[in-house]
């Protein structure tokens, strides 16, 4: 059973796309519902046309490029974050048969590349507004993305080694016995909070820290450009959430719903958990964020990969 | 960690909570009689401005968003205009805390936007109510030791006749 | 120098004042009430209760009064006693026990020495539960407000208005609680100082009438430091403004001028500036109707009269000196009018030169109160410089000083040392054609001519010095009086001969000249004050010009293309016939004023200036004091400075070298160079560069209200006020404050815990001394006392000879009305009385009250007589300007026979 890939790009594009700008209203909605208040409820039913209304305003903001800024960065670098991000989606199966890049054999390690990759969004778009707010988060972001990005790494190793494949369509196939949030649940608690950090989502969000830093490195913009980072954000949530499900929760895998909605339900539920995250914790100082990171989730997800590399010996036929 | 899981716990139950936001142009919450909205000026029981226009409020403003002018007919100081640019206004209440006389109060009032900014300068016809609002009996007049038609001197609360400065009998 | 120890922090004081001004100038917050710097101290009001102790062992300690207690060396005092606290906060609850509860519609709040007092001393509540005395308020005239409920029976206006200034129709009344302050009968106050009785009453019992209508409390205004236009003694003062207009003048303290006090012209003439009829856009008057034009239109025309022919310019003695200086660029000095007829022009250039001739010492009003022995030589000083009498009228108290030294009664210690000088008064000798207000005081009053008050003059020089000319054919009475006035004169060691312009009597001031120069040769430190006219009659003469005759010959040999006048109304100066045919013979007229001028009606074109309050400038005062004014208001084109307009003038008539001044400062510079006479100008005032702790000084209190609201019915928007480049006060309340300001700079007065004008205290170097920042103004005559034999001037005029028909009408400037600027003032308007003619004898048939006419200045006047038998036979008084606008200087009349016109 196969699909056209045009749709599936086409498909897969608009639901992430309406997805994130769903999650804007919906994100604030839910926070509202922790935190007992309303959230967005005036435009259209539940204030759900509340996202259509900002998509418009922010449409339709002057597109302004500061005249200290450096132009051709400044503009490029949203475009980055975008980009990174929707292409990570590229090798996610919604289904067995379900992902537009197909069976990728390095999947995971594509995605991982991206992550990287994402990091030059956000340090040029601090880089070239070429103001101090702007410049220390970028610098924040830096630092925060690529340290995170080891344990990120590091995290997905055991996953790697148990499924023995990189191939995402693989790994969730190797889960049709038991999730490996079981034996990976070390794996699973550095890869979510590796995950938060680098989506820069609260309580992670240094690189924006609106108390100390204006609005971080995108301070300077404005308009769809702007427009794009928080989508980009909220994408990586979806992304995340998505590579969580995939990873550890068995992807498309359960018992009489349809494939494409355990895995809609699954993502569902951890863009919910980062929801929750958001309107519980408050954010750490940086120096925290950076001990945690080093100190903590990487003998972690060292012991984890020893861990599960020496019960793989263990077990190892013959 | 245990607490952060618990935090994490006890927002997620709040999922079940009562909302604590008001629905306000629906639902229109009740204010009480000393909440510190659009800013008036009030009468004495007698139906006189009670605004003796000593500039207290003025001095007092933090923002300097009141200012007027003195006049005076027969001994009675009054406000020849008395304008609050609430454009500027914090309504922190403190012209109200430095009024001597009640004149200037504040009250529940607070939906007054406009879409222009000069509309918010209020001039004195647009602050001077008719009633005493929250005093109704003070009349700093009836107190003051200065003479003005209908009082004569000695004939505010606590004083004695004037003085027959030609006698020398105690 | 001794040293106190109060709380025990060892301070500097001087053994021959009292504690509470040792305290005060410590800088300690000791309340007060009944002492005054200038009046000294009664011990009324007990306020100044502090503790003394006799020595270091000594724990208990007596409580003294501050300000009746001697300082002596090692006194050890405590104000912060808790005992010393208790009496004070008694004293003042009991003060307060009948105080009105009326602060809010109390002019004095905020400003307010009791209100000080009361938070000083932490009196908060009112504990006394029984009725408050009450008295009903007199109606005191135009300039003072009277509330007697907030009367706290300190004495000083009576002490001020009857001690101080000689006043009579103010006095205590009643007694016991029941003290009342006030006339005999409703009627204006009769002094020319009544004024200071708002700023010497503590609290609100006397209160500025003509500020309450326009009324702003003190921190709402603005200020600016000014000196006073309306005579030529140069008082300092500070105006305020708040919204573009004057509200009031009061009085800014200067060490060696006028000290505390103002007079009330000086204190209520500041109405002009307010006066709708003022112009405030150029007016072209084309066929006799006149058009407002804009400013670049205005300079156009001027450029096309400019072609007609020579500029000519006519300055005045009432501009300031940038403003005459700029005309003279734009004429050149050989077109530069003085603005003063010929008389008066000579006489008033010759004034500089005389008192720098004159080996005797020029004094100031400061200096001229510590004389004992003086001689007022032909000049009614009461009302031509009102300040400087009361400065003579302190002379009369040197006598007791003597005595109460030998006493070992301190000078401070008022009723006493008054006590020691009421049998004795130093001598004060008045010589005027008609009675003055110094005369009661006088230990001799000699009325006569101006000519025979000259030759007496000489009479007395030649008694003092037998090289000086004598005066022939005295009559006995004349001479033994000449003999009374030299012995008195010989007995002072500080003799003060005191000398003006009101005759325009040449031999008067050459008689007061030879006399100070003999006085000198005797070895007395002599002094010789002459007084000028007009509040810069000194500055012109220093300047230099030609009289208003060679203009008029100018005129009539058609050497005029274009008449420049510049704050000066010619029909003042020149009688009806003698104007038109000048005004005739120029082509076009050009008017520069800040008020609306008969003359102005006449002109081509007429530009709005910039009056005293929106402009700065210099003064010279009879002195020879030059002194600063700066601006409170900025003025809103096209009213500006008269000379930016010149300057504007010049360039728009093309001259090469047209001057290229920016700012004040510039042309200060320019006249200090150009003129060597006042090279010292510059010295006058810190320039508009000056900054305190590197920033402009604030001209607005910090408290300053409603800086968003009072614009807002205009625009909601705000903007920042204009800076203007004369002055180095910002326009707001942003900015440096300091008691050690300049004293040419304060534009306010102000210290923390004292809002009263009494926080002046803390901007002396001592109580009464001169100012921290040092004072202001920079005197210019003092250069070239010579050392040779003294020149004696000779021009002893001859004795009388006049028909007995013959009248010499002698003009007799009064207190209020004469004044050009001041009479514009409502409140000043409201105590000018018609003009009378004043005989000494009656003609036959004639009652006192009737009318009767004459021709003057080439008008037929009817107006009503006064008979003064003081007068000497052959005299005849009329107020200047006011029944004859051109009437100034002494003119020989005939009384019509028929009183039908």
């Amino acid at each position: 059973m196969t699909v056209p890939m045009p749709l599936i790009i086409g498909v897969t594009l608009a639901v992430l796309l309406g997805l994130a700008t769903f999650l804007t209203w919906f994100e604030r909605r839910l926070l509202g519902l922790w935190q007992d208040r309303y959230g967005p409820n005036r435009v259209g039913p539940g204030g759900i046309l509340q996202a259509v209304a900002d998509g418009v305003k922010i449409l339709f903001k002057q597109d302004w490029i500061p005249p200290f800024a450096d132009r051709g960065v400044f503009v490029l670098a949203p475009a980055i974050g975008m980009m990174t991000v929707l292409l990570s989606f590229g090798v996610v199966p919604v289904t067995a048969f379900w992902s537009i890049a197909g069976n990728l054999n390095v999947g995971l390690l594509f995605v991982l590349a991206m992550m990287g990759m994402g990091v030059y969004g956000v340090v040029l778009a601090g880089w070239a507004s070429n103001s101090k707010y702007a410049l220390l988060g970028g610098m924040r972001a830096a630092a925060q993305m690529i340290s995170y990005e080891v344990f990120m790494g590091l995290s997905v190793l055991g996953v790697v080694m148990q499924a023995g494949s990189f191939s995402m369509r693989d790994i969730v196939l190797a889960q049709s016995g038991l999730w490996f949030i079981v034996p990976q649940v070390l794996g699973c608690m550095v890869f979510m909070l590796a995950g938060v950090a680098e989506t820069h989502r609260l309580p992670f969000d240094l690189p924006e820290g609106e108390n100390e830093l204006g609005a971080g490195f995108h301070t300077e913009y404005s308009g769809m450009k702007f427009g794009m980072f928080f989508l980009a954000e909220y994408a990586g949530v979806v992304l995340i959430s998505a590579l969580l499900a995939t990873l550890y929760l068995g992807g498309w895998q359960g018992p009489l719903l349809p494939p494409p909605l355990w895995f809609g339900l699954k993502t569902g539920a951890l863009v919910c958990l980062f929801i929750l995250l958001r309107a519980a914790l408050p954010r750490p100082r940086y120096d925290q964020l950076m001990a945690l990171g080093w100190k903590i989730l990487l003998p972690l997800s060292l012991l984890n990969i020893a861990a599960t590399g020496a019960i793989l010996l263990l077990h190892a036929p013959g | 960690m245990f607490g952060i899981l618990r935090t994490l716990w006890l927002t997620f139950l709040h999922m079940g909570h009562r909302r604590v936001t008001v629905g306000y142009p629906e639902h229109k919450p009740p204010l009480p009689p000393r909440y510190r909205g659009r800013i008036i000026l009030s009468r004495d029981p007698d139906g006189m401005e009670r605004c003796v226009a000593c500039n207290l409020c003025a001095v007092a403003c933090p923002v300097d968003c009141i200012s007027l002018q003195k006049a005076e007919q027969d001994g009675r100081w009054y406000p020849d205009y008395f304008r609050i640019n609430f454009s500027r206004c914090i309504f922190c209440g403190m012209c109200e805390e430095a009024c001597p006389t009640y004149a200037i109060q504040l009250t529940p009032d607070f939906e007054m936007s406009e879409y222009l900014r000069p509309n918010l300068v209020y001039e004195k016809e647009d602050l001077l109510i008719s009633g005493t609002g929250k005093y109704p009996d003070y009349s700093f007049f009836r107190v003051a030791g200065v003479k003005i038609p209908g009082k004569d001197k000695g004939e505010a609360e606590r004083e004695a006749p004037p003085v027959d400065i030609h006698t020398l009998l105690p | 120098m001794a040293t106190i120890l109060i709380d025990g922090r060892a301070c500097p004081a001087r053994t021959d004042e009292n504690l509470l001004q040792a305290c005060l100038e410590a800088g300690a917050d000791l309340p007060y009430f009944c002492w005054h710097p200038e009046l000294g101290s009664v011990g009324a009001c007990r306020q100044c209760a502090i503790k003394q102790f006799s020595g270091p062992d000594d724990k208990t300690g007596r409580i003294v009064m501050a300000c009746m207690t001697q300082v002596t060396d090692g006194a050890i005092l405590s104000i912060d006693d808790p005992q010393a606290r208790e009496f004070r906060a008694g004293v003042v609850e009991w003060l307060m026990t009948n105080h009105p509860h009326d602060c809010p519609v109390c002019p004095e709040g905020g400003e307010c020495h009791l209100q000080d007092m009361t938070v000083m001393t932490g009196h908060d509540s009112r504990r006394y539960r029984f009725a408050k005395r009450t008295h009903r308020n007199q109606d005191l005239g135009p300039f003072i407000n009277h509330e007697m409920n907030r009367c706290i029976g300190c004495y000083r206006c009576v002490r001020f208005y009857r001690d101080y200034a000689g006043g009579e129709d103010l006095a205590a009344f009643a007694a016991h609680n029941d003290l009342y302050f006030g006339r005999h009968e409703d009627g204006a106050l009769e002094s020319a100082f009544s004024g200071n009785l708002v700023e010497i009453c503590p609290t609100g019992v006397f209160t500025d009438k003509p500020f309450s209508a326009v009324y702003s409390r003190k921190w709402d205004m603005g200020g600016a430091p000014s000196v006073c236009a309306h005579c030529a003694v140069g008082c300092n003062t500070i105006v305020n403004a708040r919204q573009g207009s004057v509200r009031r003048v009061i009085n800014r303290y200067h060490e060696a001028v006028n000290r505390y006090f103002l007079c009330d012209r000086g204190r209520y003439g500041h109405g002009f500036t307010n006066a709708p009829t003022r112009p405030r856009a150029p007016i072209l008057r084309q066929g006799g109707i006149p058009v407002p034009i804009s400013m670049a239109t205005a300079l156009e025309r001027f450029a096309t009269m400019a072609k007609d022919g020579p500029i000519v310019g006519i300055g005045s003695t009432r501009a300031s000196l940038e403003s005459n200086f700029a005309l003279r660029c734009l004429t050149g000095p050989d077109r530069f009018s003085t603005g003063l007829a010929q008389l008066e022009h000579d006489l008033t250039m010759q004034v500089p030169a005389l008192l720098r001739a004159t080996p005797a010492r020029n004094p100031s009003l400061h200096d001229m109160e510590s004389a004992d022995a003086v001689l007022v030589l032909g000049e009614d000083v009461c009302v031509t410089a009102p300040r400087l009498s009361l400065a003579l009228r302190q002379t009369l108290r040197r006598a007791a000083f003597p005595a109460a030294d030998a006493a070992k009664v301190p000078h401070w210690m008022d009723a006493a040392v008054r006590m020691f000088g009421s049998d004795a008064p130093s001598p004060l000798m008045v010589l005027t054609p008609a009675a003055t207000d110094l005369d009661p005081i006088a230990a001799t009053a000699h009325r006569a001519a101006p000519d025979a008050i000259a030759r007496l003059g000489f009479a007395v020089a030649h008694r003092l010095d037998g090289s000086a000319p004598d005066a022939p054919d005295l009559s006995e009475t004349e001479s033994r009086l000449a003999d009374t006035i030299a012995t008195a004169l010989r007995t002072g060691r500080r003799p003060l001969i005191v000398a003006g312009l009101q005759y325009a009597n040449a031999a008067l001031i050459h008689a007061a000249a030879n006399i100070a120069t003999a006085l000198h040769a005797t070895g007395a430190d002599a002094a010789l004050s002459l007084v000028a006219p007009d509040c810069n009659s000194m500055g012109m003469a220093l300047t230099g010009g030609i009289p208003l005759d060679a203009v008029r010959t100018m005129a009539r040999t058609g050497h005029i293309g274009t008449l420049v006048v510049v704050e000066n109304d010619l029909t003042r100066r020149l009688d009806t016939a003698t104007l038109d045919e000048l005004l005739a013979a120029v082509p076009h007229l050009v008017v520069i004023d800040h008020i609306a001028t008969r003359l102005a009606e006449r002109a081509d074109l007429v530009l709005p200036a910039a009056s005293f309050a929106e402009s700065g400038g210099t003064l010279v005062s009879t002195e020879g004091r030059a002194q600063r004014f700066l601006p409170v208001i900025t003025p809103t084109m096209p009213v500006q400075e008269s000379w930016r307009w010149t300057q504007q003038f010049t360039r728009a008539a093309t001259h090469a070298d047209a001057p290229e001044w920016t700012n004040l400062d510039q042309i200060v510079a320019t006249i200090a160079h150009d003129i060597p006479a006042l090279s010292r100008i510059i010295d006058a005032a810190p320039d508009a560069g000056y900054r305190l702790d590197g920033r402009r000084l604030r001209s607005e209190p910090a408290r300053i209200s409603g800086r968003t609201a009072v614009r807002a019915n205009i625009s909601v928007h705000d903007r920042p006020l204009p800076q203007s480049p004369d002055t180095p006060l910002s326009p707001s309340m942003e900015g440096a404050y300091s008691p050690d300001t300049p004293g040419a700079l304060v534009p306010f007065y102000h210290a923390p815990g004292w809002n009263s004008v009494q926080s002046l205290n803390r901007f002396q170097q001592e109580i009464g001394g001169p100012m921290r920042g040092g004072d202001a103004g920079a005197r210019l005559l003092d250069d070239g006392i010579p050392a040779q034999a003294p020149e004696w001037h000779h021009d002893i005029p001859a004795p009388s000879t006049a028909a007995p028909d013959d009248l010499l009408l002698l003009p007799e400037p009064r207190l209020f009305g004469t004044e050009e600027l001041s009479a514009l003032s409502p409140p000043i308007a409201a105590r000018v009385t018609p003009a009378t003619l004043r005989l000494g004898t009656l003609p036959a048939g004639l009652q006192d009250g009737g009318m009767v006419s004459l021709t003057l200045a080439g008008e037929r006047l009817t107006l009503p007589v006064r008979h003064d038998p003081a007068l000497p036979p052959g005299i005849a008084l009329c107020p200047p300007h006011l029944a004859a606008r051109a009437f100034t200087a002494p003119v020989r009349v005939q009384l019509h026979r028929d009183d039908t016109p």
